[in-house]
């Protein structure tokens, strides 16, 4: 089956750049900081593919570039250079790099073709609005203009959620870490979204709850045939969740492949490290 | 009483105006003198015209008498005064090395070439009322003149120029460039924008911010100051140098292009050494940079503190914010529309009763509707 | 009267020296103010920045409206000025007398009459017709401030038709309380692109907007933007579906002077019975009817 996403060359530096750091030699990296110019090359060069109904998951510790590959793809970031492609995408007619689109065009394809939950339920969700309005706003922002639709949409959302649908009205600063996270989710979910964008979603939940939220995870990804990029620093997360695996150090991917076999026989040293200190 | 419709709305508001008028004749005393107010109260005429952005002092002392002392009156008066005067040219640029100093102090240093020179200040006098003032006669006045003049000594030199402290730091490295950023989506290169000519957009250019500062209420813009000193912000400031004096208006012949002095306009400037920081290499000190009409040294200060503030590259505070303070600084649009509250506004109102009496029906409707939901 | 026929007059007239210009503010000003609204005209609902002159009146109270009044006005004009639907309230009392001071048009409260009004919070009953202008004062030119305090972020948010929150705004107002609650600046969507402010109206007047035959500019001196709308533009307010635009509700009541059914009405507390009377805000319709 053809991949449906594909990421070329991306690549994002904070700061000037110099001769340095960017004909750096990959092999001896030891961290993404030039001691020529002070640029921190968060993203190097990093490629990938999805295909349709795929889990990806991205791993990698504080600082490894994950967050920032997801930035970049969320268009949050403007990217320093590579493609991004998403085949079938209504946008333009033709296959068109993504990272060129204008803010505007951007801002449209985001909020038509993707969905995002982040680690702080702060950054995905208005607290001061009600859970059934945060998942509103994609549907009014996409032109939906009858309330009663847009609500029953909201209560089918927040039912596959597994959030009480009297709690609609409520705004999400009253709900307990969990429950924010599945608003999140059912928003994320609300324009049935090309690709579903995950970030740390379940890091720094209570082990229970965390549980659930990824067996909810799971079960939608099953039911919707979602594509998925789910980036975590644990392993047991990206193993439950993904089909392919990619780890990053330093900005860089130093290693990718099937899950089962990144995680059961590691090539790279760093792999290696980061499998033998599981718990 | 029969309902009858409010037509008598042009005289009641000539009515208002007269009494308005009434109220400052109504005692004994004397018809105050533009000339008493121009000499006497002259740290309020200079207030005035800074806030009124017109340097006429006669016009501003006329302003404080039309406006009974409310200052934001007065300025107002000015302001729009202004805006009748044709705009005949710009005067040459200059900088303060050319100021006839009154008054010069840097706190950064103990003594700067050419001397702390305190001049004319209230800073160093104890707040007592002084009783002697309520009698005070031309000839007590005359005596003290004598006296005072007759201590200084004839032959004493004074420096023409005074080097800027700045510079000195500049000189050495020590200070951030001046550097000039051109002004975005100008078709002609001009250096600075005319903010009385076209509405502020932000980010706002350096020049926009300063001389909307310039312009600025003093209390207000000691408000956003104090409120970074305090801690709602970091700039960390140290005056430089505070200078008050009187700086030459230079004007070029509209046909030969020659220079000509025209006359000189009393100011106040504040250079303010921040906080360093290492944009762009080397760290340097920063620089926040305050000036207006008149003495009015809490205006410069503050206009210089949030000059600096409002450089911060993430605004953490209000003071920070270049959108907040630039858009609530000035004192005749503040007051305008504080003021505007007492106009009529009974049609808005009613439309608000009508909302709220819906609003307050759909609530009775829903209690009697819908048995209360147990909370989950 | 030609312009330059009159200030040729006002010269000669050696008692009666030209202390302004015709319309107080000066040339060039003007020339600035009729670009600006020039370029709000063709681009309907968009607020143009300019460079607002201070006047003798205070900011707040009408500064915009009459930078764009005092622009266009020439001597042969007729000038209706009205504050809150009435021409002896005492804001447009105010702004009757300076415009007259500086330009000597010939004045009158009758809308039909006029061939310029200058209106706070109101539009006439009357429909206005090609050939009159309306000039409408506002205090908030930002549909959006409601939601975004920042006018850099609004600019965007106009930009990339992001009004994703506005309408957020609204749905969460009909869950609380069962309906829009918004009364005067009702926000409505100029030719299908801009959301707009038109101004502290009352809803009974947004409809007026639609496909007016007037020419109508709004001007916010304070916030130094100059908006229009041309004649046959489409101006809608946002509404859903479901829940559907409505004016202020009169019904049962009528005109206590004229007798009308089916104008905006004052509340007046009756201060010796303590209670309600109801009376026309459009004073000068109000005349009309009873003369009839």
């Amino acid at each position: 089956m053809k991949p449906f996403l594909q990421v070329r060359g991306l690549s994002k530096r904070f700061g000037k750049g110099c001769e340095t750091c960017n004909h750096a030699d990959l092999s001896e990296i030891e961290n993404n900081l030039c001691p020529s110019c002070s640029t921190v090359t968060a993203c190097l060069n990093v490629s990938f593919d999805l295909h349709p109904d795929e889990v990806l998951g991205i791993v990698g510790e504080s600082g490894s570039g994950k967050s920032t590959l997801v930035k970049l793809l969320h268009f949050e970031y403007e990217a320093s250079a590579g493609t991004f492609f998403l085949n079938g995408n209504h946008f333009a007619g033709e296959r068109q790099n993504l990272l060129t689109l204008s803010s505007f065009q951007k801002r449209q394809f985001r909020s038509r073709h993707m969905g995002i939950v982040y680690q702080n339920p702060h950054a995905g969700l208005r607290m001061n609005i009600s859970s059934g309005g945060n998942i509103a706003e994609k549907l009014l922002a996409a032109g939906w203009r009858n309330v009663s639709q847009i609500r029953s949409r909201a209560a089918g959302l927040l039912d596959q959620t597994e959030i009480p649908i009297g709690r609609m009205d409520e705004p999400p600063r009253n709900f307990s870490g969990g429950m924010q996270q599945r608003v999140q989710i059912a928003k994320a979910l609300s324009n049935n979204p090309q690709i579903l964008l995950l970030d740390e979603v379940t890091t720094g939940l209570d082990l229970s709850v965390q549980a659930k939220v990824l067996d909810l995870i799971r079960r939608l990804q099953h039911e919707l045939h979602l594509s998925m990029i789910v980036v975590s620093h644990d392993l047991g997360v990206i193993r439950l969740l993904c089909q392919r695996t990619m780890v990053m150090r330093y900005g860089r991917v130093v290693e990718s492949g099937l899950t089962d076999q990144v995680m059961e026989d590691p090539q790279h040293p760093y792999t290696q490290l980061l499998v033998s200190s599981q718990l | 009483m029969g309902y009858v419709a409010v037509k008598g709305g042009t005289e009641a508001i000539e009515n208002a105006c007269r009494l308005f008028a009434f109220e400052h004749m109504k005692g004994d005393s004397a018809p105050l003198k533009i000339q008493q107010i121009h000499e006497q109260l002259f740290l309020l005429v200079d207030r005035v015209m800074g806030e009124g952005a017109l340097y006429a002092p006669d016009l501003a002392a006329l302003a404080i008498k039309q406006a009974a002392g409310d200052t934001l009156e007065a300025a107002f008066l000015l302001r729009a005064y202004r805006t009748t005067m044709p705009r005949i040219g710009y005067t040459i640029p200059c900088t303060t090395e050319k100021m006839r100093i009154i008054r010069r102090i840097s706190a950064a240093f103990k003594d700067i070439p050419g001397g702390q020179i305190l001049g004319p200040t209230s800073d160093y006098t104890l707040r007592l009322l002084d009783f002697d003032l309520i009698d005070e006669s031309v000839q007590e006045s005359a005596a003290f003149k004598r006296a005072l003049t007759g201590t200084l000594s004839q032959d004493a030199t004074l420096p023409d120029t005074f080097p800027k402290i700045i510079d000195i730091l500049r000189q050495e490295g020590l200070l951030v460039e001046t550097k000039k950023t051109p002004i975005p989506h100008e078709e002609k290169s001009s250096s600075i924008v005319d903010i009385t000519r076209e509405a502020l957009t932000f980010p706002a250019h350096r020049s926009a911010s300063l001389q909307s500062l310039a312009r600025g209420e003093t209390g207000g813009l000691l408000l956003l100051a104090y409120s970074s000193m305090r801690g709602y912000g970091n700039v960390h400031p140290t005056i430089g140098e505070l200078r008050v004096g009187y700086l030459p208006v230079m004007i070029r012949h509209p046909y030969k292009g020659e220079a000509h002095l025209v006359g000189e306009v009393k100011v106040t400037e504040a250079e303010v050494i921040a906080r360093y920081d290492d944009a762009g290499g080397k760290p340097r000190f920063t620089l926040g940079y305050g000036l207006c009409f008149g003495q009015n040294e809490i205006k410069a200060i503050s206009m210089a503190i949030l000059d600096r503030a409002m450089q911060a590259a993430e605004p953490q505070s209000p003071c920070e914010d270049q959108e907040f303070v630039l858009s609530h600084i000035d004192g005749i649009e503040s007051m305008g529309f504080c003021n505007h509250w007492k106009l009529p506004h009974y049609v808005d109102f009613q439309s608000d009763l009508d909302r709220l009496r819906k609003a307050q029906t759909i609530h009775e409707t829903q209690k009697l509707d819908t048995p209360k939901t147990p909370s989950e | 009267m030609k312009l330059k026929n009159w200030i040729l007059q006002r010269h000669h007239q050696n008692d009666d020296q030209l202390l302004y210009t015709f319309g107080y503010i000066d040339e060039m000003a003007k020339k600035e103010i009729r670009r600006k609204i020039l370029k709000a005209v063709a681009i309907p609902g968009y607020q143009v920045p300019f460079g607002s002159r201070e006047l003798p009146i205070a900011r707040g109270w009408g500064t915009g409206g009459l930078q764009v009044t005092l622009s266009m006005i020439l001597p042969e004009d007729v000038l209706k000025i009205i504050d809150q639907g009435c021409d002896g309230s005492v804001n447009a009392a105010n702004i009757r007398k300076f415009i007259q001071a500086v330009t000597s048009v010939d004045t009158t409260t009758d809308t039909n009459e006029a061939t310029i009004i200058q209106t706070r919070h109101r539009i006439p009953e009357e429909p206005m017709g090609s050939g009159q202008i309306l000039v409408l004062q506002v205090p908030y030119p930002e549909a959006l401030r409601e939601v975004e305090p920042s006018e850099a972020a609004t600019r965007r948010m106009h930009a990339e038709g992001d009004y994703g929150r506005m309408w957020l705004y609204l749905y969460e107002d009909i869950v609380r309380y069962g309906e829009i609650t918004i009364s005067y600046r009702y926000p409505v969507v100029v030719n299908g692109k801009y959301i707009m402010d038109p101004s502290p109206i009352p809803r009974w007047d947004v409809p007026k907007l639609n496909m007016a035959e007037m020419l109508c500019i709004f001007g916010a001196g304070r916030e130094k933007r100059i908006y229009a709308i041309p004649p046959y533009t489409k101006v809608e307010p946002l509404e859903f579906e479901d829940h559907p635009f409505r004016v202020e509700d009169f019904t049962g009541r009528n005109c206590e002077r004229c007798g009308a059914k089916d104008t905006y009405l004052d509340e007046i507390i009756d201060d010796e019975t303590g209670n309600r009377r109801y009376f026309c805000s459009d004073t000068g319709y109000c005349d009309k009817r009873c003369q009839a």
